[in-house]
């Protein structure tokens, strides 16, 4: 098990050095810089500017230096917000992302898990339908539209929560819900068709036939296999909750990491870009390895190699 | 482990959601107006609070309230100037010698008095090239002020201000300047505290940390007391400011709120008193809903689409002439903006005092058809394909569809749209990289000077590939004219030059649409939307919920 967490590790480690090469030059080559302004700046100055930031030397040349300052931790800069670090600005945002994401998260299993469960034993009742339904329309309802709609009930009609603004445990109440019901719906889906598969498997009914009761096979023969799926889900849907909850954030006007993402694409703000990829890179990463080794704990059918 | 059991955090969840409910909440609003503490939405995250880099509108909006000038705003009357710093100022009879007396009781918040050197020093900042201030050129007014920017000449001895005594500051400009005064409103020419920039890393570094909540120095009627990124920037009243009786405000709370749904959602949730804007597409809904809350008011700024007249076709003025005159403005504004919005008649937007606003745009179709056949596109007949730049927003593309449909209908041309990031969109532009491009321009002082200048040969903001000497010269006239009036009238007369070239169409003229509480008093309109906040007041009564 170490020797394959090692090796995972250091293929991480690569991944990562590439995908940092690859956005620098991808940024690089992009038309437009973060110096453009809507009004004209003179030569002089902005070669001043640009010299300030080390744009004044070739691609290749920033990129090293850039590359080995990242990998002392040090991603330079912002180039359009004053004062501030790359650095900075990600302390700053990733603990508002990691609360807003692991609630979410946790409200996402909560009601997603159990109404999948409950979906798969009672199949084709209305124990079934409905919440499969509703999970439906979850997955296709975006939080662009539950968003508003939940603040709209909630906020602005029974006047129970704030509408926005991040200032204390009852501001975390709505963004969290909008981007929770999201995750649940793909969870519910996803836990159903696992049960569903392995309460049809061979040696369920084996068990069946031998008055094996049928909460027993629920809970001790289905369960684990059928949680597989909403497993390795999990990594990719936590990365994604925590990094590009950018809607939800815009929403609720939120200080955390997705707004973050979008400025310094919008902006061209290059370290900025370059410091969040890797973040999020890292992000995916971390929850892929663990995801792996979940599968090898869960699954008897994967091993390690 | 029954089902039941499982949802259990779910139903608690629920439960807890619906005691939330037992208790109404108080309106954010209706707190902070008993509190006198005003709550306004502010649009986007400031990138910085330094007079001398900050470029932005909300950015402007809390620098306001931090520092004052030389002059400052006046409350009600936005072409006039009130005292700020200097409590007098004179000329002499040309205009290009001007001496400003400080007041003695003008404090830095870090109990520095304000002196005349402290202006020398805060202008010397931003016009050194290194430092990289994007609105350096607006003191190029002052003698010697480009030669310095640009490099000319490091010596600042050269630039035409100084410090006659602590207490004295004397100005010499390039050119007779009447409305020099007006100009002192911006922030580009906000001192800033030397002891503070010194410590904060020194003149010319652009990361100087001066700037920060832990290290500001301002000399405003407010002091930066809060800053939480991407949550709210909070200012309270300076008790040292030297008009500290007039401030009746016990605090101003900035939210940086982008998404303008959001804001609204925001406002009508007793978030906000004011905000910066409205979803334009809500504008027809919440005249009705909202009645006096939404205010609808004029914006020194214009809407245009710049024309390459590098390029063919568009280098015939005739062709030119014909999609600036095919274009329904006032259709535009009434059916597809619905923001109030003035169609442009002219270059120089109108509330300028004494300029005569153009009347060089309207809409005639059938001249148009003829001017471009005379160029030889009868019905359009062999136009060549050509497209509209615009930069990434659904509010510019409307725009532009419509302008497309117009001259399809009035001339038989197919023209293209496409869009560009912002910042690939600005360098397209300046690199002649197009056909046709939307822009906007939005005045830096009152004075139809701003928006003309940029449109000579060579400034760095024409971006057009226009020139005309006959242009330059009336502008060059215009700068250097002894009265205001032949001043007013040479700038007349460019624009008519200007607009007969038609190297812009112009398209309208903007306002600005906002949601404001009936409690907040002292709130007039301005044409540059700059806020003297120190005669802004909150009545104190909790008004009925009008949403």
């Amino acid at each position: 098990m170490f020797a394959f967490i090692a090796k995972r590790f250091i293929q991480g480690i690569f991944v990562l050095l590439a995908i940092y090469a690859v956005t620098f030059l991808l940024v690089a080559a992009t038309p437009g810089s973060p110096f453009s302004t809507e009004r004209a700046i003179q030569p002089e100055v902005l070669a001043q500017i640009e010299a300030f930031y080390g744009y004044d030397k070739p691609v290749m040349e920033r990129l090293w230096v850039s590359l080995t300052n990242a990998l002392s931790g040090e991603f330079g800069p912002s180039a359009v917000y004053a004062n501030r670090s790359v650095t900075d600005i990600i302390a700053e945002s990733f603990p508002v992302s990691i609360k807003l994401g692991s609630i979410s998260l946790l409200l996402a299993l909560i009601i997603g898990i159990p109404a999948g469960i409950l979906a798969a034993v009672k199949q084709n009742t209305w124990l079934d339908y409905i919440p499969m339904s509703s999970a439906m329309v979850g997955i296709c309802l975006p939080t662009f539209v539950m968003g508003p709609l939940l603040a709209l009930v909630f906020g602005l009609l029974l006047q129970m929560l704030p509408v926005s603004g991040w200032f204390g445990p009852e501001y975390v109440i709505l963004p969290s819900l909008t981007l929770g019901l999201y995750y649940a719906a793909y969870f519910a889906r996803l836990t159903r068709g696992g049960m569903l598969e392995m309460m049809n498997q061979d040696f369920v009914r084996t068990a069946r036939a031998k008055g094996v009761s049928e909460s027993t096979i629920v809970w001790k023969h289905c369960l684990k296999g059928g949680l597989i799926p909403a497993i390795t889900f999990l990594g990719p849907a936590l990365a994604g909750i925590i990094a590009g909850s950018f809607v939800v954030e815009t929403i609720f006007q939120i200080p955390g990491l997705g707004q973050w993402f979008v400025r310094g694409a919008l902006n061209r703000d290059d370290f900025l870009i370059l410091g969040l990829t890797v973040l999020f890179a890292s992000l995916i990463v971390v929850m892929n390895l663990l995801v792996d080794i979940a599968q090898v704990v869960l699954n008897p059918r994967v091993t390690y190699d | 482990m029954k089902i039941g059991q499982m949802l259990r955090p779910f139903i608690l969840f629920m439960m807890g959601l619906a005691l939330a409910s037992c208790g109404s909440r108080e309106r954010e609003v209706d707190k902070a107006s008993a509190e006198g503490i005003l709550l306004v939405g502010n649009g986007t995250e400031p990138k910085t609070l330094d007079p001398q880099l900050a470029t932005g509108v909300p950015e402007n909006k809390i620098i306001q309230a931090l520092i004052e000038g030389l002059v400052s705003y006046h409350p009600t009357d936005s072409t006039q100037v009130s005292p700020g710093v200097a409590e007098s100022w004179e000329s002499n009879d040309d205009y290009t010698v001007w001496t400003f007396n400080l007041r003695d009781n003008a404090r830095w918040t870090n109990g520095d008095p304000v002196r005349a050197q402290d202006f020398v020093y805060s202008w010397e900042r931003i016009l050194t090239p290194a430092l990289g201030g994007e609105y350096a050129q607006l003191l190029y007014v002052i003698k010697g002020a480009e030669a310095f920017h640009t490099g000319q000449t490091d010596q600042f001895d050269s630039v035409g201000v100084r410090a006659i005594d602590d207490k004295t500051l004397e100005v010499t400009l390039e050119g007779p300047t009447p409305f020099f005064p007006n100009m002192l409103q911006h922030y580009a020419f906000y001192p800033v505290n030397p002891t503070a920039v010194e410590a904060g890393g020194g003149m010319t570094n652009r990361q100087s940390g001066w700037s920060t909540l832990e290290n500001y120095v301002g000399n405003g009627p407010f002091v930066l007391s809060k800053w939480d990124t991407n949550q709210l920037v909070e200012v309270v009243p300076n008790p040292d400011y030297w008009d500290a009786d007039a401030v009746k405000l016990k605090g101003i709370r900035f939210y940086p709120i982008e998404n303008a749904k959001t804001e609204e959602t925001a406002y009508k949730g007793g978030r906000l008193h004011i905000t910066s804007t409205v979803p334009s597409e809500k504008i027809p809904s919440l005249k009705k809903s909202m009645g006096d809350q939404l205010r609808i008011e004029p914006y020194l700024g214009t809407y245009f689409y710049r024309i390459n007249v590098t390029r063919k076709p568009f280098d015939d003025v005739r062709v030119r002439r014909a999609l600036n005159l095919a274009i329904d403005r006032k259709l535009l504004t009434d059916r597809v903006l619905q923001g109030g919005q003035i169609p442009a008649t002219g270059f120089t937007p109108p509330g300028i005092e004494g300029f005569q606003t153009a009347d060089a745009v309207g809409f005639d179709p059938a001249e148009a058809k003829r001017l471009l056949a005379e160029a030889g596109y009868r019905d359009g007949r062999g136009f060549p394909s050509t497209e509209i730049l615009i930069n990434t927003s659904e509010a510019h593309r409307k725009i532009a569809e419509a302008i497309q449909q117009m001259w399809k209908e009035n001339l038989g041309i197919d023209v293209g749209i496409y869009n560009q990031e912002w910042k690939v969109y600005l360098d397209s532009q300046s690199k002649l990289d197009y056909d046709m491009s939307r822009s906007g321009w939005i005045a830096d002082y009152v004075h139809p000077m701003t928006f003309l200048e940029i449109f000579t040969s060579g400034n760095g903001n024409n971006d057009t590939g226009w020139a005309s000497d006959e242009y330059d010269r009336l502008i060059g006239e215009a700068r250097v004219a002894t009265t205001e009036e032949s001043r007013l009238s040479l700038l007349s007369q460019a624009e008519a030059i200007f607009m007969k070239d038609v190297p812009v169409i112009p398209i309208y003229w903007y306002t600005r649409v906002y949601l404001i509480d009936p409690r907040v008093k002292g709130w007039s309109p301005t044409l540059l939307d700059n806020r003297p906040y120190k005669g802004v007041s909150l009545e104190g009564a909790p008004a009925t919920n009008a949403s």
